[in-house]
């Protein structure tokens, strides 16, 4: 509490730039966790404002009616209110700009929110996504893949899960010194598994190779892992840095895999931009939105100018090359880019995307964040600044993801279990530090925390809220729910996400849902078919019960998961 | 003339047929009148039937004696046909060149069409002025309906009957109609019920450099206003546009000598603009080797997205006018046929809910559109691959299509129709068996005896089989104002129509089965729970209350 220099302000306005008209006067309180604006309207309508959402506020010069300060959200929602004294606006900017910039991992929201769980409630919440779960439903371990224990205690790699899974043909020693031929001891590990066509997915970081390095170790791993596919003699390399990026690193030790060296590899580069170009990219995005009254001209300029669509398609391109190489040549692939935890994570998880439809449904996507981004050490509290720390840690990879997972939803509106909204959800808790799920930058660091104990996680409070971010149109036995995706990704099917970024001005936002409108009416269909029953089981001298309750297995099937969803 | 004459090469076998994202068809292909037909002569294989109309420009090659013609048509697709026999396709190639381009309307296609299905309701009687003037009578006794067209002396591209302000006599009106472009006259476009406000549209005044006046104009447009009240002039130019129509003797509203109105000027392309923009949209959607930069910057230059939202900026504002400011609205631009049609006819959809059903928008095209004159010959004779130097066309209603959708997309719920009767309409203006969008004025169309000779449009949209196709599932009607969003991320590409044929639309059309499924399922539902309420209901009567277990 002690950063609050002014805990409430009345008379302030909440402006809305486009439509003035819509603006609305009210009472603003700062507590120690959300800015809450109170309207003096009949309706004393609330918004709430976590802290740790703020990106950044910003006073503008006074005017007669006011001191206009502008906050920013890290969820792009962006709020003007004009504060009658400029005192007060100066108050209410020192506290918000350090509230907004916690300087240790205790300040967090995660340790003050108390969602009244009990004790032993919460730690069931923890073991809701279970990781050795998700490898035995792809059928790990198995006569050729099996854990090894040799991160036990993280030994072996900081930033990697204690548990992995490696090819048992290589041998312990191998796997040591694969680690230490890689950067930061990444070393290729399993990520996915297809059973279909016994072809892998593996993931590390980049080799210590400079100009002229090698480790028969490494080249060892790789051909153990080739050979883990037994139908095939060859396997890729996606690297998915730009060719001469990779080759940069190289006068620095590291670089990536010398072909003559290892056998029947085929390295590709897939050009995806580093974490320093997609962060200028997203802000140039983002200045967009923000342009009082663009043109159409504007508008698109811009969205070109910021390069960031253009990024969308590599980020998805380079999801597609290995869904390709897995599903249609069944050859397996090992994907790295520098560290191994950005474009590796963005590319893994999108090619599991389009080749597991369970990674489709709402709890799949929660287990592949979970196994390619949290546990494989995304480094969530740099990448979406938790803390008050380095700008240029900071860059929008998790962003990227889930707008190509929407990118796709666009193109199959079927094939997934969840909606929009679910991934702005996801969006905004990854950056809102809420919940324990992604502090901390890797697995160790998590543990570190006691985040387990001190925290609560997101994931079943979304699971419990699952009626609301489920897709209306999906169906577990639908075509295109089944199968690989294979998405077209000429530039042209790569839209603006309005939904994600035209937050700026809320008179902009969407009048009517068609999503919104047939969840309504699948839930009125279930209390049709509740209340038809119910009629049913009233005895009835007329033979009216024969066309009461509809039988065909597909109808009565959604009717059993609305069921589910209302427990 | 005979076809025949046109036609050297009547049948080719061996044909290959090529379509993006479509399997290749190997068949016969036939050339008739009004035809290009490839059939493969086995069952369940599609067949295709171009009418040449369709046909907007074709290019040929050649590989040894291969040949190949590429077809393009007017509704954006591109097919390719390999022809064995350089004879052969040199023949099918100044056929279909003949063939797609006859000038005289009564040889098109409509004249000889023979409908398969009986005509249940004669489309070309859809909209009937009298009775439309019943309905506006039981709401208001300010207007009468003139004659003063009768014989299109006055105003050649104006219907014959037209709606007035009650006090002015037609020979007011004849004077009015020498000081306005084209002798289009200010007439009543829409009567707002909610406020009895109005809008009317005209084509520009002739003041010319000298400031010409016309007492009889002034006064039969302030016959609209209320005591007291002021109206606004939407001129869908600029400024400076207006300022130098002055030189060809048109012009503006001089404040002066209209003291009670408001002029606005907006910035809704001229019409030959609009064909150009077309072209380069088109061509940017039809390459698929683009990058991301070159297809945005590309989409940019089309200006085609500038476009949709200057026309629906200025149609928001003219019922902004309407609704929220409570004033009346005349709206024109030059000719008072192209850019005031769009403004007038989506003002109407903005605040009118009878216009955004299936009939309530048949109407309105009828009215706003065909009997308000717009040249639909001239502007659709060529679409987005035409070659020769463009005379009259335009995609101006294919714009105001595009408008339509964005506002349909934005409020999913409130339309009747679907996005499949915005394109199967753009089909239709540029290609059709039916006479509905031949000629360019009432008076044209009477002349070629269109609805003696031809088979309307809604004579056969209107039937219940074909109506199914064009319903949106998700309506539900509501009485309300719709405002659009027109700010630049709220108005997309449409797709439905520009990127048709360069995608697979498989897994969207699965998705609207899918919709369509859950809506009817529900229908079903409460049918039934509707059904046993009422058994329920007559048991209780009969046997007094029901004892449950």
């Amino acid at each position: 509490m002690e950063h609050i220099r002014t805990p409430k302000v009345e008379n302030v306005h909440m402006i809305d730039r486009l439509t003035p008209r819509k603006s609305t006067v009210g009472t603003l309180y700062l507590s120690s966790t959300h800015t809450i604006f109170v309207e003096n309207s009949e309706a004393r309508k609330e918004t709430w404002v976590l802290h740790s959402l703020v990106y950044n506020v910003e006073r503008l010069p006074t005017n007669p009616s006011g001191s206009p300060l502008l906050i920013r959200c890290k969820n792009f929602h962006v709020y003007r209110l004009l504060i009658p004294q400029e005192k007060d606006c100066l108050d209410v900017l020192a506290s918000l700009t350090r509230l907004s910039r916690p300087e240790c991992y205790g300040e967090l929201f995660c340790f003050s929110f108390n969602p009244n769980l009990d004790k032993e409630l919460r730690e069931k919440a923890w073991g809701f996504i279970d990781l050795k779960a998700e490898f035995s439903r792809m059928g790990i371990p198995s006569n050729l893949w099996h854990v090894t224990a040799a991160n036990h205690e993280y030994r072996l790699c900081e930033t990697y899960p204690s548990e992995l899974f490696v090819p048992k043909s290589a041998f312990p020693a191998v796997i040591v010194g694969s680690a230490k031929f890689r950067s930061r001891g990444r070393l290729p590990v399993l990520s996915y598994f297809h059973r279909d066509t016994s072809a892998s997915i593996c993931r590390s970081s980049q080799p210590l190779s400079g100009f002229s390095a090698r480790s028969t170790d490494d080249e060892q791993m790789l051909h153990a892992i080739m050979k883990s596919n037994p139908v095939s003699e060859l396997m890729y390399v996606v690297d998915t840095r730009p060719k001469l990026n990779a080759m940069a690193n190289r006068a620095t030790g590291k670089g990536y895999e010398n072909e003559d060296h290892y056998t029947n590899i085929k390295l590709q580069f897939v050009g995806i931009e580093n974490i320093h170009v997609m962060r200028s990219s997203q802000q140039k995005l983002v200045d967009v939105g923000e342009l009082p009254a663009p043109s159409m001209s504007d508008f698109l300029w811009g969205l070109e100018n910021s390069g960031w669509l253009k990024h969308i398609k590599a980020v998805l391109d380079a999801g597609v090359f290995i869904a390709k190489a897995v599903a249609e040549d069944g050859v397996s692939v090992l994907v790295h880019c520098s560290d191994g935890w950005d474009r590796t994570a963005q590319a893994c998880s999108l090619a599991s995307v389009l080749l597991d439809p369970y990674y489709r449904t709402i709890k799949g996507l929660m287990v592949l964040i979970e196994k390619d981004w949290v546990s494989f050490g995304h480094k969530f509290s740099h990448r979406y600044a938790h803390l008050d720390g380095d700008p240029k840690e900071v860059s929008p990879v998790m962003d990227q993801f889930l707008e190509c997972v929407w990118q796709l939803m666009q193109q199959f509106p079927c094939a997934f279990e969840f909606n929009e909204r679910f991934l702005i959800q996801l969006h905004t808790h990854i950056y809102s530090c809420q919940y324990g799920n992604f502090i901390g930058n890797c697995q160790k660091e998590r543990r570190d925390l006691r985040l387990q104990e001190r925290t609560h996680s997101l994931w079943p409070h979304l699971w419990e809220n699952r009626a609301e971010y489920t897709n209306p149109l999906y169906r577990t036995d639908h075509s295109q729910t089944q199968g690989v995706l294979k998405p077209l990704t000429t530039a042209y099917c790569f839209k603006f996400w309005k939904g994600m970024y035209g937050h700026a001005d809320k008179s902009v936002a969407s009048h009517q849902s068609p999503a919104d409108c047939l969840n309504a009416v699948r839930e009125e269909s279930q209390q049709l078919e509740e209340e038809l029953i119910a009629h049913q089981e009233v005895p009835r001298e007329t033979d009216a019960g024969q066309e009461t309750c509809p039988t065909e297995g597909e109808e009565n099937f959604r009717g059993e998961e609305e069921d589910q969803q209302a427990v | 003339m005979e076809f025949a004459e046109l036609i050297k090469t009547p049948r080719v076998d061996g044909v290959v047929l090529h379509r993006p994202f479509m399997p290749t068809v190997e068949g016969t292909l036939c050339l008739t009148g009004h035809h290009l037909i490839l059939s493969s002569r086995q069952d369940n294989t599609e067949e295709l039937w171009l009418l040449h109309a369709n046909i907007d420009s074709i290019e040929k090659r050649f590989i040894g004696s291969l040949g190949t013609i590429i077809v393009k048509c007017k509704d954006l697709r591109v097919i390719q046909l390999d022809i064995p026999g350089m004879e052969e396709c040199l023949n099918i190639a100044s056929s279909i060149e003949a063939l797609s381009t006859l000038d005289s309307v009564s040889l098109m296609y409509p004249f000889f069409y023979r409908p398969l299905f009986e005509v249940i309701e004669d489309g070309w009687q859809l909209f009937v002025p009298e009775e439309a003037f019943k309905d506006l009578e039981s709401m208001t006794d300010e207007w009468r309906l003139s004659e003063v067209n009768k014989d299109f002396s006055v105003c050649p591209s104006y219907p014959s009957l037209l709606t007035v302000p009650k006090d002015i006599d037609d020979e007011s009106l004849c004077k009015a109609a020498s000081f306005r472009h084209g002798g289009r006259f200010p007439v009543l476009s829409y009567y707002h019920k909610k406020n009895g406000m109005v809008m009317m549209r005209a084509a520009q005044p002739l003041t010319g450099t000298n400031g010409r006046r016309c007492k009889e104009d002034e006064k039969l447009i302030n016959a609209t206003l209320c005591a007291g009240k002021r109206g606004y002039i939407i001129d869908t130019r600029t400024v400076a546009v207006a300022q130098q129509a002055k030189a060809r003797g048109g012009g503006f509203e001089q404040e002066a000598n209209y003291p009670q109105w408001r002029r606005i000027h907006k910035a809704v392309e001229r019409s030959n603009v609009l064909q150009e923009s077309l072209i380069k949209l088109v061509e940017a959607c039809n390459d698929q080797s683009h990058s991301m930069d070159r297809w945005l910057s590309k989409l940019e230059a089309s200006n085609w997205q500038s476009n949709v939202k200057e026309i629906l900026t200025t149609a928001c504002l003219a019922a902004q006018c309407i609704d929220r400011e409570g004033a009346s609205v005349l709206v024109h631009g030059t000719e008072g046929t192209d850019s005031t049609l769009q403004v007038t006819s989506l003002a109407q959809i903005i605040l009118d809910p009878a216009c955004r059903t299936i009939r309530g928008f048949e109407v309105l095209i009828e009215r706003e559109w065909l009997q308000a004159g717009h040249p639909f010959q001239q502007r659709c004779a060529q679409s987005a691959y035409s070659n020769g130097k463009p005379r009259s066309e335009a995609p101006v209603f294919l714009l105001f299509l595009d408008c339509v959708w964005q506002i349909l997309r934005q409020f999913p719920c409130s339309f009747q129709f679907n996005e499949n009767f915005l394109i199967m309409l753009f089909e239709h203006a540029y290609a059709s068996q039916f006479g509905t969008f031949l000629g360019n004025s009432v008076a044209e169309r009477l002349k070629l005896l269109l609805s003696q000779k031809t088979v309307s449009l809604w004579s056969w949209v209107n039937r219940p089989q074909e109506l199914e196709r064009f319903l949106n599932p998700l309506y539900e009607p509501n009485n309300l104002v719709i405002w659009p969003s027109v700010a630049p991320q709220s108005l997309l590409l449409w797709e439905g129509v520009f990127l048709r044929w360069n995608r697979s639309s498989k897994c969207l059309d699965e998705a609207n089965q899918e919709m369509v499924h859950i809506i009817e399922y529900n229908k079903e539902l409460q049918n039934k729970v509707n059904s046993l309420r009422r058994q329920l209901a007559q048991l209780e009567t009969e046997d007094g209350p029901l004892q449950t277990p």
